[in-house]
């Protein structure tokens, strides 16, 4: 695998990872733009406007932008998180031309009025599906709770009422000044041929004037507050949801590796500790840990699903192991089996293009670096115990916000 | 497109069909055990799901901690589930690994511990799944409408009904698996990098000693086609429809599975235009075939707020309604791009390689090579299709909705 780079005078990056033994192109566009930078009175303006982005352009109506991706034979999407917005299509590399030809007019959309209108229709029967299904915002919730007034805290989605408010005019505006080429980087990884995607960027995104994007990652930093807690009774869920939220390493932090083996460690889907002693048993439907990584900070975020009646005690459960990780740490025999069962993980994903493009991507626009999957597996394999246990001092996992949804007014254990 | 593809029938019966993809890092296996819950007792319905469950607690010289640990040491991806007809085991792995997980899985299905005292977790484990139903209104609509349409036993859900499973004894357990898992009827599909003479030699060794036994037969059909309704008081009320189609060994499933591309693939179909982009009736909406060995049907759900529920019910009767009417060549054209770039796109992935080729030889009793499908699919023209939807117009049979109030739908004579 090959690493490219070339950037246009107008300050759009262009970015490839080419393997020639890919049978597929994939190619997006990555806005580093999301929820974290909105204000209050444009809140779910991100995601709303990728949505919009597909309603057509000066050159091609709605319709002709829906008929050319399937044209294409693209399998293609587009998804909005607290800090990128991106848009994707994986080819047949003959169809690369026509692809970053449609993606780049899509960069720069009509934005009617009518359409908003008929759009946000879409974006409420979203917002209404999320509320209805597991775990029923309570991951929406936990994460108000923990990050407080930051932006970090809000709904990607926005609610009901800043949608319905939200109007053209904003959403112009924002558009504006997020999607500007200094802003956004072109991405191809796969059978890619470097020189053709420079020349078609050029060709379709050259012309777009510059101006300085805008987002200040020191605004990320969390002020450490005293851990919450909630308990929202849900007259819908049968079953009792906790989301358990504490900080963790950044994206830019060297100690993130640290960070997803541990949280591998005590609770990734099978194996972990959380599993043998919640999930094997049958205690819980689900017990389950994750690291999340964003700008400025991170977080560890642990999942309980289990029956209403359970969740006090599986609660205590899920503290010991918390507890008992800082108590006892880790074993080297636990480190060297993430390691392999994160490393291969790595590798057999890479085989795919698509695959190696969020990655590829995601970790420029945060980053603003590139690395073969050689190096990240690398960086794994070198955490030390003492890494682990230098990180668990750094984060305690004891010190968590929580917040619950489900049929309880309360939960004992969290009085 | 190169493809090598090679195929071994072992004396017990076992297939073993592999593909190789040297250019790939990676292999992955794909086992399916003709023991699905089609074959569940009637009074034990969810038997076969919590015999996956145990099955996985223990085998061979290892305990299920030290089984998880192991594949884990190894680098293998794994997982397992139970349909109607398979229970299937599945792994990926750097294909250095390969013949340490075959040894394993061979463990697995041929000697599993079954150990009593861990049957009340596994049971519970297996509970929580039928639970966790209670909370997913849009998969309580499928698998009301797959028992609706389908009946028993071909239309149940695996994971069973609350009281059976936790009435299930050991007994019951290990009379399953003594006659349900076998050599006979299962498929052991492997895809990726690896050397077919090893290959085969390895699978002999591990699965070639594995019991034949005579394959059940499944209990009778209870179909209960018509409308139906389950009230909740959701903010979305969802609909499902079921039509019959065609199953995927039939000589005309291309022809249903390019109308049905017409109708829900892609951003262009006539279900997405229609209902999402210019009404903007709701965010999810679907269609796709779906496929035992006997019969084919075609499936559709939408979800949507109440309010616009009847409107949404309306229009996707109307566009089935216009689909029988006839396809257009333009539209079909990008169903085509869509399925090709998608077929070669598996090249790219050992796992998507071994679960379509298990596929495959379970429906066709062969592989079909790319080029093949991809000349089949080129070969499709509005024409045939229209006269397929002629001969065989897709009707509505079976509706299922759920939400806060029933909608009307007229069925007409089914």
């Amino acid at each position: 695998m090959e690493f490219l780079r070339h950037t246009l005078a107008n300050g759009l990056e262009v970015l490839a990872e080419r393997n020639e033994k890919a049978y597929s192109t994939a190619i997006g566009y990555f806005v580093k733009t999301g929820a974290r930078d909105e204000s209050l009175d444009v809140w779910g303006v991100s995601h709303f406007l990728e949505h919009m982005v597909f309603k057509g352009t000066l050159l091609r109506s709605a319709d002709d932008v829906n008929r050319e991706l399937d044209a294409i034979g693209s399998h293609s999407n587009a998804y909005t998180s607290e800090e990128q917005t991106v848009y994707h299509a994986v080819v047949l590399p003959e169809y690369v031309d026509r692809t970053v030809d449609l993606l780049s007019d899509l960069m720069r959309p009509a934005l009617r009025a009518e359409d908003l209108e008929t759009e946000k229709q879409v974006i409420l029967e979203e917002i209404a599906k999320y509320d209805d299904q597991p775990p029923f915002g309570a991951f929406e919730k936990a994460m108000a709770l923990h990050f407080e007034s930051h932006s970090l805290g809000r709904s990607v989605l926005g609610t009901r009422e800043s949608i319905i408010a939200l109007g053209v005019e904003p959403m112009r505006r924002f558009h504006a000044t997020q999607y500007s080429p200094r802003n956004m980087a072109l991405v191809a990884t796969g059978n890619v041929d470097f020189e053709q995607l420079v020349a078609l960027a050029e060709r379709h995104a050259g012309g777009w004037p510059a101006f300085e994007g805008r987002r200040d990652p020191t605004r990320a930093r969390r002020v450490p507050s005293e851990a919450r807690t909630r308990v929202v009774r849900h007259p819908l869920a049968s079953q009792q949801y906790v989301i358990l939220v504490s900080d963790g390493p950044a994206a830019d932090d060297a100690a993130r590796h640290a960070g997803r083996l541990l949280a591998t460690i005590l609770g990734d889907d099978t194996g972990s500790r959380m599993f043998w002693d919640l999930v094997d048993t049958g205690r819980a439907e689900c017990a389950a840990m994750g690291s999340h990584e964003f700008q400025g900070t991170g977080l560890f975020l642990s999942y309980l699903c289990c029956e209403s009646d359970d969740a006090s005690s599986n609660l205590d459960r899920m503290r010991t192991v918390f507890a008992d990780a800082h108590r006892r740490g880790v074993t080297l025999d636990e480190l060297d089996r993430v390691k392999s069962k994160i490393c291969s993980h790595i590798v057999l994903s890479s085989e795919r293009a698509a695959n190696r493009l969020f990655a590829v991507g995601g970790a420029w626009l945060t980053r603003n670096e590139y690395r073969t999957v050689r190096e990240v597996v690398d960086a794994y394999q070198r955490v030390t115990l003492d890494d682990i246990h230098a990180l668990l001092d750094q984060f305690p996992l004891t010190r968590h916000t929580v917040c619950a949804v489900g049929p309880l007014e309360r939960i004992p254990s969290l009085a | 497109m190169e493809q090598t593809i090679n195929v071994r029938t072992l004396d017990n019966g076992l297939i073993l069909v592999a593909e190789s993809m040297p250019w790939l890092e990676s292999a992955a296996m794909s086992l399916h055990v003709p023991c699905g819950c089609v074959f569940d007792p009637v009074d034990r319905l969810g038997l076969a799901n919590l015999t996956c469950e145990m099955v996985q607690r223990g085998c061979g010289a290892h305990s299920s901690r030290q089984f998880v640990e192991r594949l884990e040491s190894l680098g293998v991806d794994h997982s397992a589930s139970v349909s109607a007809m398979h229970t299937t085991y599945m792994a990926s792995m750097m294909s250095e690994r390969l013949p340490d997980a075959l040894g394993m899985y061979a463990d697995l299905v041929r000697r599993p511990h079954l150990p009593e005292k861990q049957l009340d977790d596994a049971r519970l484990v297996c509970l929580h799944e039928i639970r966790s139903i209670d909370d997913d209104f849009a998969q309580m609509t499928h698998q009301r409408l797959r028992l609706d349409h389908y009946g028993h036993p071909l239309g149940r859900n695996a994971a069973g009904v609350l009281d059976h499973v936790e009435r299930a004894t050991i007994d019951d357990v290990r009379a399953f698996f003594a006659g349900a898992y076998g050599a006979t009827g299962a498929i052991l599909a492997v895809a990726g990098r690896f050397d077919w003479e090893s290959l085969a030699a390895c699978v002999e060794r591990h699965f070639g000693g594995w019991t034949p036994h005579a394959l059940r037969r499944m209990g009778d059909e209870r179909p209960c086609r018509g409308r139906r309704h389950l009230e909740h008081d959701t903010n979305q009320t969802h609909i499902a429809i079921a039509c019959p189609g065609v199953p995927y060994n039939h000589a005309d499933y291309f022809l249903a599975r390019g109308a049905v591309g017409v109708l829900s693939d892609g951003v262009s179909s006539r279900f997405f235009l229609e209902i999402r982009e210019h009404r903007a009736l709701c965010y999810a909406v679907s269609a796709y075939c779906h496929s035992f060995l006997d019969r084919g049907s075609v499936l559709c759900y939408a979800g949507t707020t109440a309010e616009r529920a009847q409107e949404t019910l309306d229009v996707m009767l109307a566009e089935l309604d216009g689909l029988n009417r006839g396809v257009r060549d333009e539209e079909l054209a990008r169903v085509k791009a869509r399925i090709k770039s998608g077929l070669i796109m598996q090249q790219e992935s050992s796992g998507a390689r071994a679960s379509s080729i298990a596929g495959d030889w379970y429906y066709w009793g062969r592989v079909r090579t790319l080029d093949e499908l991809k000349s089949l699919i080129d070969g499709l023209t509005a024409r045939d299709i229209n006269a397929f939807l002629d001969r065989h117009p897709f009707r509505p049979v079976t509706i299922v909705t759920l939400g806060e109030k029933e909608l009307e739908a007229d069925l007409g004579v089914s």
